[in-house]
């Protein structure tokens, strides 16, 4: 009797550390999920950031050439400060949009100036540009494909048990309102 | 990603114990045939050392050792900004935790490959024929399909394979090459004549058989590995990018190009890209890749969208059958993924020379040249060590000074430290102040000395010191 009874409390044991243990990993695997998500945000502002240093020094070299585009140069280091002072996430995205659509209409003048086309700093100043528009649409991206991992693994079974217990909500994916915005500014050059 | 990892591991246990199993089946025939039959086991567990010894030396230092082999040459962003960037726009979308280290082997012959034993240690290839023959949509779907497998995990499974394989080759070499001088007869004096007994002779004669057989095998488990694995990343490599075409017009120019690449063999084929080895169409249980028209085939049929649903339906379109090329679980995202449109490209197509040029140029910088546009508007190069301090311009006649130790690279290094404010003061007067034309490279007179100096159009500095009086001058 008395074997029995220990062999019963053996495999009690013996399941209850194989039960801790999946729920230990199934919650370090929602730890870690979790994290990538943030990352995946923080990154997104790096690259604005980037954005956003980069436009002095291009404001700075096409200063020269495009006299009389003034306006356009203006208009476009008035977004840089506006999307820098925002606040929030939906102020922020829709200065950032303008930001583009300034960006965007200053590439387009470049083309009358074929001497600030040719200036070395400037070409590369263009090429950190595209490269920084890229960065950030893929930047999004990829914050959304772990947003999406990281929401299957909530939903899904077992581990949506835990999440449930453990609090961990659903993320939400970066969406821009304006269709337009989706896709980065045409740089044409 | 995460059922692709695991899908992928789980793959590739099985053929890597079909592998070991060769492995040490050769080590236990070897060691009965030159030992004994009692031997077996010591000879299994020689077989083990052998791979625990190369395994080890791979992993520590297999990266690099594949890279020296290559002539591969680690390039920043100051070298190719372009290629660069590109790498971080690939790694930002594939949420790498490190930024892989960026090589390019001086090679006409347009291929990449991606090494390393993790993601934290990854290192990705490419040749200058690559870089100056795609454009770069084209180039950021190469570096996508290498981030794929820095991704999955392939680099380390395909290199681990590879130690394998490697470990399978040389034990099978050095029997057949040993067992040419009279395998047992060699110890016969030892144990007295016995020792090529009939059962010995069948033992040797099988472990031969075993010898020819298992590295024939062994690169039959090896290929398959990495024939699969090409699918995946170009699958993955359309999703990152979401831009399937970009990868398919690159593949279709590397298929084309008939150069050969000068620096592969055997083992390092199924790293690239493209197989460099093999001649194009050819697709067996002996080749590395699969065929490049099937590949390009499926990435252009991704019309409706770049996620790997996309790229099973393709994939079943071309090939037939069900597909079964990525996991399920991966398939079962139901995310559209939308495609993007084509990146505009930056100026109208340039001459293949010039762009040709424009690289060869590139691998100068990388191996320390400096550069001097003369005044009649030819560029000059000077090699690293160039022996004169004076050249004379070989189309208009201009004495140049060689500029000492100053390549690009340098002079932008150099400048990022500010001259010493004692050398403005020892000359007691204001520092001469020089404006920037922006116009390439620039020279001038160092007002102090009348040394002359010249400034890289990389210089971002403010100031500089004269290189030979020390004077302080200004930069604006």
């Amino acid at each position: 009797m008395m074997t029995m009874m220990g062999l019963i409390l053996l495999v009690l044991v013996v399941f209850l550390l194989f039960v801790l243990s999946s729920v230990a990993s199934i919650y370090n695997i929602l730890v870690g999920l979790r994290n990538q998500v943030k990352n995946a945000w923080a990154q997104i502002d790096v690259q604005l950031k980037r954005r956003h240093d980069l436009i002095p020094n291009l404001v700075e070299t096409a200063k020269g050439y495009v006299k009389h585009e003034r306006e356009t140069l203006e208009n476009i280091t008035k977004a840089r400060s506006a999307a820098m002072g925002a606040q929030g996430v939906a102020d922020r995205s829709k200065a950032e949009g303008s930001l583009s659509d300034a960006m965007s209409k200053f590439f387009v003048v470049v083309e009358n100036y074929p001497d600030l086309k040719a200036n070395q700093n400037f070409l590369a100043l263009q090429e950190e540009l595209t490269s920084t528009e890229n960065k950030i649409s893929f930047a999004r991206q990829a914050y959304n494909d772990q947003v999406l991992g990281y929401n299957n693994k909530i939903q899904m079974f077992p581990s949506n048990i835990f999440a449930g217990m453990f609090n961990f909500r659903q993320e939400q994916f970066f969406q821009v309102e304006n269709a337009d915005e989706r896709q980065a500014p045409k740089v044409s050059f | 990603m995460w059922e692709l990892i695991a899908a992928n591991k789980r793959k590739s246990l099985i053929i890597f114990i079909a592998m070991g199993i060769c492995l040490l089946t050769l080590g236990y025939c070897v060691g009965m045939a030159w030992l004994g039959p009692d031997a077996g086991f010591f000879g299994v567990l020689i077989a083990f050392g052998v791979w625990v010894v190369l395994s080890l030396i791979s992993y520590f230092a297999g990266d690099s050792i594949l890279l020296y082999t290559s002539n591969a040459q680690a390039v920043t962003h100051d070298i190719h900004p372009q290629l660069f960037n590109i790498v971080e726009e690939m790694k930002i979308a594939a949420s790498l935790p490190v930024m892989p280290r960026i090589y390019i082997i001086d090679d006409p012959s347009p291929n990449a490959f991606a090494t390393g034993r993790d993601p934290q240690h990854s290192s990705i290839a490419v040749t200058s024929g690559l870089l100056s023959g795609l454009n770069r949509d084209e180039l950021q779907g190469v570096v996508a399909h290498e981030m794929s497998h820095i991704l999955n995990r392939d680099i380390s499974y395909l290199t681990f394979a590879g130690v394998m394989l490697g470990s399978i080759a040389m034990i099978s070499q050095i029997f057949l090459r040993g067992s040419r001088f009279g395998g047992c007869s060699s110890r016969r004096y030892r144990s007295g004549g016995s020792g090529c007994g009939q059962a010995q002779l069948i033992i040797f004669i099988i472990a031969i058989v075993f010898a020819i057989l298992a590295p024939i095998l062994a690169r039959i488990f090896y290929f398959a590995l990495s024939r699969k694995r090409e699918y995946l990343a170009d699958a993955s490599g359309a999703r990152l990018t979401r831009y399937p075409s970009g990868l398919a017009s690159a593949l279709e120019k590397i298929g084309f190009s008939n150069i050969k690449l000068s620096s592969t063999n055997n083992i390092t084929a199924p790293m690239y890209i493209v197989n460099p080895l093999q001649a194009d169409g050819y697709s067996g249980i002996f080749s590395t890749h699969p065929p490049i028209q099937d590949r390009i085939k499926i990435l252009r049929g991704m019309a409706g969208g770049a996620s790997y649903l996309d790229y099973s339906k393709a994939f079943s379109a071309v090939k037939g059958g069900s597909g079964g090329i990525i996991p399920s679980a991966a398939l079962s995202d139901s995310a559209s993924v939308p495609i993007r449109d084509a990146g505009v490209e930056k100026e109208a197509p340039k001459d293949p020379k010039d762009k040709t040029r424009e690289t060869i140029d590139l691998l100068r910088a990388v191996n320390n040249y400096a550069f001097l546009t003369c005044a009649c508007g030819l560029k000059i190069k000077f090699p690293k060590n160039f022996a004169q301090n004076e050249f004379i311009c070989p189309r208009c006649g201009r004495k140049h000074e060689v500029p000492s130790s100053n390549n690009v690279l340098a002079a932008a290094v150099a400048s990022a430290i500010p001259a010493k404010p004692v050398t403005a003061t020892a000359y007691g007067v204001s520092p001469q102040v020089y404006a920037r034309k922006n116009v390439g490279w620039e020279s001038f007179n160092c007002s102090g000395c009348g040394a002359l100096l010249q400034l890289s159009p990389a210089f971002i500095g403010t100031s500089l010191a004269c290189h030979s009086c020390g004077k302080e001058i200004k930069i604006r």
